[in-house]
């Protein structure tokens, strides 16, 4: 008898501690999951407020770029817990909401006062919305990114080069505000020997694997007057994605890569592109403001040698959107700590730290103070990207439409097959077999 | 003193059984020898079944439904055939088929020839053929992962030793050397990369089977006086034969499956004239989610290849045989 009250004490005994201890870690600890990069860097050291907050503890999973799609959508798609919180990037709303992978966050956001008009509009839908352009929000804004340039300011003031621009082109050699003017600078500079090296026209975006040349393409297609869809009646394609001027800007991007890049570029992306700037090899370099902190940081090309400029104009003037938005994980056992972690992260003082830090923030107040362009040499480039971008499908069937993209343009772009119209009549097949797949058309 | 491998083996039985709970024992002994030998191999069936066989066949339950992973909640539907009809007619699958065949044959056929004639000239014997064997290996012992990073820096035109040696030798500027970003040097380059790394693995095939035919075959076609090519042709290569076909089965169903170098090297670029099966099929399965048709595309491939390799074993058993 002893001996069987002994046994029902431990078993008791093992259970209340076995099911207490998930409670304790509720309370203790949060896992927050990103892509590896400068600003989860700066995530890390701005966090350690909220512990010293609130107690809670801040773990951080952390995944390089070139996996961080596969992992993290895997672990959202497997219903994992390894993520309280995600930093999940903004393709992935569409699907990541209708699939229930994200907590709405509309009636915490009613209960804590926290208002999506304090917020860049553009981040918001970019970033929170689904289905865009209506009031339901399943991410508060959290890191602003677009695509810009930086540029070599300290060849651009060569006296003898400008010299030798204005002669040859008839204005001065300085950042560019239309396509046609970037075209001149990397032609100028492509193939010229500066300091005893030679030198290139500019870096783009080319990669084949993953989203890269989508996201450098369609800087470019927006600007001549591509649109995704017709605005009057979603889905219908034909006349928009392959419009006259899309091919156009479908050409110049072709004409930019074949005139104007250095040897070997055929699969270039984020990395690949500060790594030519870095390495002085390209007087312009096309890439996400997220590296701008970086650069300007870097001993060889940074400080007075960078300059930063948003994407240029031509019949529209639009830049594409990166950056992510910080949502809760539905599969959460610590939601509620989960979500005050983003009441916290919303707070204008918290924000304008994290923008110090080398996060880009996405708050009116921080972006619009007065004294914000001066805050940092690449704000003003920033603010002026961010007031003009426009983002990729963000359905849930995104990665097939980011697929066909990818597959149709390089096989433009790069490996020079067929036509620019063939590359956008191939999209728009493509891309209404997905919709058709998916119920829409 | 020695003591018996028998000696041992009564040893470590009379331990065991010493240490078997006699509840257990008891019921042990009533058991006959082929239920003890099911016994011992249930536990490695299970595990075969568990992560082998049951895959498949959820794999070809899948391939008939419109399932997608990323939506587990929606409602999962029978679709007939219509997945299959829908990778057969996709000409972007056939074009990766076609891609891949073109990698499968030169790869083999260049690692097969160079292999060969390495596995030839090392069973020569000479002085230090030991060192140069363990050189030669060193490749197909490094990760793929490394071997794909190595070489797109060898291949970068700027920096890379590869299109510095192209253009030491043909005159041809290095900035013109684009092996990765040229349409029609894409596909070599990957096919260069993975023979340097795989050749020195048919070398060791083909060594064993070159060491396995025995001297006195040779002694007696000297006596004969057979030349030396005759020798070759006549005993070198048809002895080694079954050896051979043996490296082509296991490099064939392995660059079947190329994934890693290309996704490395290109990402299955230029456009897509890189883009092997294995690689759509990632695209299907894990980008896509399409989960349903992407399990049809594999289930395709596995027939592709399964009978393949069973036509092949087949001549391979024939040529042991003669």
């Amino acid at each position: 008898m002893q001996k069987t009250s002994k046994a029902l004490l431990g078993l008791a005994a093992a259970f209340v501690m076995s099911s207490a201890l998930p409670n304790l870690a509720k309370a203790d600890e949060l896992t927050l999951c990103w892509a590896a990069w400068d600003p989860a860097n700066a995530l890390v050291e701005l966090s350690k407020d909220f512990t010293a907050k609130t107690g809670t503890q801040m773990k951080f999973e952390f995944v390089p770029w070139t996996s961080y799609a596969d992992r993290f959508l895997n672990e959202l798609n497997s219903h994992g817990k390894l993520c309280d919180l995600i930093i999940g990037d903004s393709q992935w709303i569409g699907g990541s909401a209708e699939n229930g992978h994200y907590v709405k966050l509309n009636d915490f956001f009613d209960k804590e006062g926290i208002k999506m008009d304090d917020f860049v509009p553009a981040t918001v839908v970019g970033y929170s919305e689904w289905p865009k352009n209506t009031p339901n929000y399943w991410a508060l804004p959290a890191m602003g990114d677009v695509v810009g340039w930086t540029y070599r300011k300290d060849w651009f003031e060569k006296p003898e080069l400008q010299k030798e621009f204005k002669a040859k082109y008839g204005h001065d050699l300085a950042a560019p505000k239309t396509y046609d003017e970037l075209k001149q600078i990397a032609e100028f500079f492509q193939k010229r020997e500066i300091d005893g090296k030679t030198v290139y026209g500019a870096s783009i975006y080319t990669e084949r694997g993953s989203e890269g040349i989508t996201m450098g393409v369609t800087n470019v297609l927006y600007d001549w007057g591509f649109q995704y869809d017709n605005p009057k009646k979603p889905y219908e394609m034909e006349g928009f994605v392959n419009s006259a001027d899309a091919v156009k800007g479908l050409e110049f991007y072709k004409s930019l890569y074949d005139c104007c890049t250095p040897p070997g570029s055929s699969n270039v992306y984020m990395v690949e592109s500060a790594d030519a700037f870095k390495s002085g090899q390209v007087a312009m370099q096309m890439n996400f403001a997220f590296t701008w902190p970086g650069l300007y940081k870097d001993e060889k090309v940074g400080g007075d040698k960078i300059g930063f400029f948003p994407n240029p104009a031509e019949k529209a003037h639009f830049a594409q959107l990166g950056g992510q938005g910080i949502s809760v994980v539905s599969y959460s056992d610590k939601r509620d700590a989960a979500l005050q972690y983003i009441k916290w992260f919303a707070q204008p003082e918290v924000q304008a730290k994290w923008w110090e830090l080398g996060g880009f923030s996405c708050l009116n107040s921080v972006v619009n103070a007065p004294d914000f362009t001066k805050s940092q040499p690449y704000a003003q480039a920033f603010l002026d990207s961010m007031a003009i971008v426009k983002d990729f499908w963000a359905e849930p069937s995104y990665a097939s439409l980011l697929q066909a993209m990818q597959k149709r343009v390089h096989n433009y772009v790069v490996a020079g097959n067929g036509t620019a119209k063939e590359a956008l009549d191939g999209l728009v097949k493509d891309w209404s077999d997905v919709f058709k797949d998916d119920g829409k058309i | 003193m020695t003591i018996s491998h028998s000696s041992i083996v009564e040893k470590a039985a009379d331990a065991t059984a010493r240490a078997t709970p006699a509840s257990l024992a008891r019921h042990v002994r009533g058991l006959s020898d082929r239920a003890i030998a099911w016994l011992f191999i249930a536990p490695a069936i299970t595990l075969l079944l568990a992560i082998n066989i049951f895959p498949l066949i959820w794999a070809v339950y899948l391939s008939f439904t419109n399932y997608r992973a990323n939506r587990p909640n929606a409602p999962v539907q029978g679709v007939g055939f219509g997945n299959y009809e829908r990778v057969l007619n996709d000409p972007d699958i056939w074009q990766a088929m076609q891609t891949t065949a073109h990698f499968v044959f030169w790869t083999i056929l260049l690692q097969t020839v160079i292999g060969f004639a390495l596995a030839y000239l090392i069973d020569r014997k000479f002085r230090g053929h030991a060192f140069w064997t363990t050189i030669i290996l060193i490749p197909m012992m490094l990760s793929p992962a490394v071997v794909g990073n190595f070489w797109r820096f060898l291949y970068e035109p700027q920096i890379g030793l590869f299109a510095y040696a192209v253009s030491l030798v043909s005159g041809i500027p290095t900035s013109d050397v684009q092996m990765l970003g040229n349409v029609s040097l894409a596909p070599w380059a990957i096919i260069i990369v993975d023979t340097w790394m795989w050749t020195p693995y048919v070398m060791l095939i083909c060594l064993a089977g070159l060491r396995s035919i025995p001297d006195y075959i040779y002694e007696a076609a000297e006596v004969d006086r057979a030349s030396p090519w005759r020798q070759f042709w006549s005993i070198t290569v048809p002895m080694a034969l079954p050896f051979i076909m043996l490296a082509v089965l296991f490099r064939g169903i392995e660059n079947f499956k190329m994934f890693d170098m290309v996704t490395l090297l290109t990402g299955g670029g230029p456009g897509s004239v890189t883009e092997v099966a294995s690689i759509t099929l990632k695209r299907a399965a894990f980008e896509s989610w399409a989960t349903g048709r992407a399990s049809a595309f594999a289930i395709v491939l596995f027939v592709a290849v399964f009978g393949l390799a069973n036509i092949y074993v087949k001549a391979l058993n024939k040529v042991k045989q003669r």
